[in-house]
């Protein structure tokens, strides 16, 4: 055996392409199955999340302006780049616990969820979209856009499965969000945000805050400049919080109630639409 | 030489040439100093307006369980038109309670083109009485008959047919996915479109196999029950369909009840909002329609002409009564003098009058609530510094709720009356000079409703409209509607869409 001393990593957050450290300076001990601390993870606050969001919404026009094809692109970019890190991510689900069959297994779904989202950008608006035979003289279409600005609270469970499950979809319908990482299980997210960097996502597109959810959700929820909610929390009175916030300002909300990330439930395209409105153009037929 | 000749000589361009003008260029349309039109009422003696209305409920018209009665009037001559029963709680359980015994026993099981047919048979009773629809639409709601009959009655059962047609092809609307009801709709409906507004909720739920408890709004419930008299003559098996009549508490009680499966609302935000967060913490599905302070942009490249007859029926129809309004015009700085001065004109050849006289192009406002608000909004606007510009020619009816064309100029994109829906035939109009400013400014409010885009150049068209934040765009007309168009706002004008396919959505899970 050497005497080598192994370089632990420090987990920061993800934002506006940057990864700064809790504005708070914060921080909060992350452990493993077998309860040994295995890293400090940022707490983040309430000025984290309106930073994040401010980082979202600049991100937002050129990012739903991008064609659907290299939106397409980026997500595949960051498939190749996950594929080539697949090491690095099974050791670290490894360090917290899991059994190596089911990090190769998670690690390896991952990729292959972000392909599938990867070959939709250019297909849901052809799907989804229609083209309307009204009776007066007008050429009708309806289209799918982005929601803008979608706030994700993240599941403890297959911490990597399932962020990637969430942003896929929601980034590929030219969405940009900010995601409360697992409260218990943050670090996959933080490692994947650095993927994220490397993969040609624009700056802002995708950010990720780790914390205290009962010190974010709230802010989150009710910040007037987020669009949408994607929740994964059960708890009933989170949910309803969620709700309640959402009401401020119409904000759509979804709550997950799936356990399984594994599941191919999470592939299919209707889970884009979730973060879609339709926009209809008229536009007169005549000489 | 004539002295009109000679003025136009005056106006020589830059170049030194005479400007290019029509013989009638300077002519204002002054029709009212040459003639004034007759009266050209439509008549409405064959039309039966009972004294009272019941609720309908189970198939049969039901009396509520207080006995407690609210009056109706005809906004343009303030008279009592008839009483409608005050729907409480009691009444929207036994209304609920008759949907879902319907949905579970008869509805359900119905294969789905019988369904479909039930829904052709009301589309085409609704042609039969379209004249007496739209009468009584003109007397309740205020609405010009030139409207009703037009645009609400023959809108109506075009969203009746469009959907009945879907009742046995929904394995068709979803890819890899199967369709099914969700069961008993609560559905909250307003007081601008009231036989339109029922039927884009009735409509789609009925074919998609879904039960429904309808409200109509307090000041416009009789088309509603006029339709349930089409239910019950097209043989609709009893439940399916139950309307309660009643104000705000009762539209609370419908979104209350625990066995409603979706409530669908079309109103203000500010109740849309209420309304959101009561079902916080709920299963319930839900659609808002909400409000709008839809932005008109006119580009100098716009035929001004047209624009003109856009602007007028983007904010006038209705008497400006229209969630997606083109309350908000913004014109390019280039035409803005002329277009102004061409509006002006024309606002003066607008008659505001008897709702049901033939010529009438702006009716009553619907109630005295809002007619107070408008002009509260009104003194708003004067108070906030707007310059305002009322139209002259045509005087308004002693008796009766009704507004002048209003437009307001000199306005702050911070204004309350540039921010706020007003609901009425007020438009405020701002300047603009790069297509970029144009976009800034029309998403610069809560609201994404619809917007209208006036120019000559089809890739600006396309442009602009990717860029509005905002669920309809009208390219070069405004205020258009057909049953196979999705509608429905962006942001706080509300969440899903009613009409066409995308209108399928919010009444069906997929499995």
């Amino acid at each position: 055996m050497s005497d080598r001393i192994d370089v632990l990593k420090t987990y920061k957050t993800y934002v506006g392409g940057k990864f700064p450290r809790s504005e708070s300076d914060r921080t909060y001990k992350v452990n493993n199955s077998n309860d040994k601390v295995v890293a400090n993870a940022c707490r983040c606050t309430r000025k984290d999340v309106r930073d994040a969001v401010l980082a979202a919404r600049t991100a937002s026009k050129d990012w739903s302006g991008r064609s659907a094809y290299n939106r397409g692109q980026v997500l595949y970019r960051i498939a190749e780049m996950l594929e080539g890190r697949k090491d690095q991510f099974i050791r670290e689900l490894e360090l917290l616990g899991m059994k190596s069959k089911e990090a190769v297994y998670e690690v390896e779904l991952s990729v292959d969820r972000l392909i599938y989202y990867a070959g939709w950008t250019d297909k849901y608006p052809q799907v989804f979209g229609t083209v309307n035979p009204v009776a007066s003289s007008h050429f009708n279409f309806s289209a799918p856009e982005p929601t803008g600005v979608v706030g994700i609270i993240a599941s403890d469970e297959d911490p990597l499965l399932s962020i990637i499950s969430l942003i896929a979809p929601v980034i590929a319908g030219g969405n940009t969000c900010v995601i409360l990482a697992s409260e218990s299980n943050p670090l996959p997210a933080v490692s994947f945000g650095e993927v994220l960097h490397a993969s040609d996502v624009p700056a802002g597109v995708v950010n990720i805050l780790t914390g205290y959810r009962e010190e974010m959700v709230d802010h989150l929820s009710s910040h007037m400049d987020v669009n949408a909610v994607l929740n994964t929390i059960f708890d009933k009175e989170t949910r309803k919080l969620i709700d309640e916030n959402a009401s401020i300002s119409v904000k759509r909300v979804v709550h997950y109630d799936s356990k399984n990330w594994a599941d191919d439930t999470h592939e299919n395209p209707y889970l884009i639409l979730d973060f879609q409105e339709t926009k209809t153009t008229w536009h007169p037929v005549g000489v | 030489m004539s002295e009109k000749t000679k003025k136009n000589e005056g106006e020589a361009t830059a170049n030194g040439s005479a400007k290019p003008t029509s013989p009638n260029a300077d002519l204002k349309h002054d029709f009212a100093s040459f003639w004034n039109y007759s009266p050209a009422p439509e008549s409405s003696d064959f039309v039966e307006i009972r004294e009272q209305y019941q609720h309908y409920i189970d198939g049969s018209f039901s009396v509520p369980a207080k006995k407690r009665y609210f009056k109706s009037i005809n906004p343009a001559t303030e008279e009592v038109l008839a009483e409608f029963a005050e729907g409480t709680s009691e009444d929207v359980d036994k209304a609920v309670k008759a949907a879902r015994k319907a949905y579970d026993k008869v509805w359900s099981k119905l294969p789905a083109r019988e369904r479909g047919k039930y829904i052709y048979r009301i589309a085409r009773m609704i042609q039969e009485r379209a004249r007496e629809l739209a009468i009584i639409e003109s007397m309740d709601g205020g609405k010009p008959i030139r409207e009703s009959r037009d645009v609400d009655v023959p809108l109506a059962a075009a969203y009746f047919f469009y959907y009945a047609g879907w009742a046995d092809k929904l394995d068709y609307a979803f890819p890899g996915r199967k369709a099914e009801p969700v069961g008993v709709c609560g559905q909250i409906i307003p007081w601008n479109f009231p036989l339109l507004m029922l039927a884009w909720k009735i409509a789609p739920a009925l074919a998609t196999g879904n039960t429904v408890v309808l409200k109509p709004a307090e000041t416009t419930s009789l088309t509603a029950l006029k339709f349930a008299e089409i239910c019950m003559d097209a043989g609709l098996p009893a439940g399916v369909v139950n309307i309660v009549t009643g104000a705000g508490q009762t539209g609370a009680a419908i979104v209350d009840h625990p066995d409603i499966n979706k409530i669908a609302f079309t109103g203000s935000t500010e109740v849309g909002k209420i309304i959101q967060k009561s079902l916080a913490g709920t299963e319930k599905k839900f659609t808002l329609e909400l409000g709008g302070k839809g932005p008109n942009i006119i580009f100098e490249d716009a035929s001004v002409d047209q624009a003109v007859e856009g602007i007028v029926n983007a904010i006038f129809f209705n008497q400006g009564h229209v969630c997606c309004a083109g309350s908000r015009l913004l014109v390019q700085e280039g035409i803005a003098d002329k277009l102004i001065k061409k509006l002006k004109q024309r606002m003066e050849t607008l008659i505001v009058g008897d709702p049901l006289d033939k010529n009438t192009d702006i009716g009553a406002i619907n109630s005295k609530m809002q007619f107070n608000k408008i002009n509260e909004y009104i003194e708003i606007g004067i108070k906030e510094g707007a310059t305002i510009h009322q139209s002259n020619s045509s005087s308004l009816p002693d008796k009766g709720y009704f507004c002048k064309p209003t437009i307001f100029t000199g306005v702050a994109q911070s204004n309350r009356i540039v921010q706020e829906e007003i609901f009425g035939p007020v438009l405020t109009i701002q300047t603009f000079r790069t297509p970029e400013e144009a976009v800034e400014k029309a998403n610069n409010t809560p609201y994404g409703l619809a917007g209208g885009i006036w120019t000559d150049k089809g890739s600006k068209i396309f442009k602009i409209s990717q860029k509005l934040r905002s669920g309809v765009v009208w390219a070069n007309t405004f205020n258009k509607f057909d049953p196979t168009s999705p509608f429905g706002g962006y942001k706080e004008s509300g969440v899903g869409r009613e009409g066409g396919l995308h209108g399928l959505y919010p009444y069906v899970k997929l499995k």
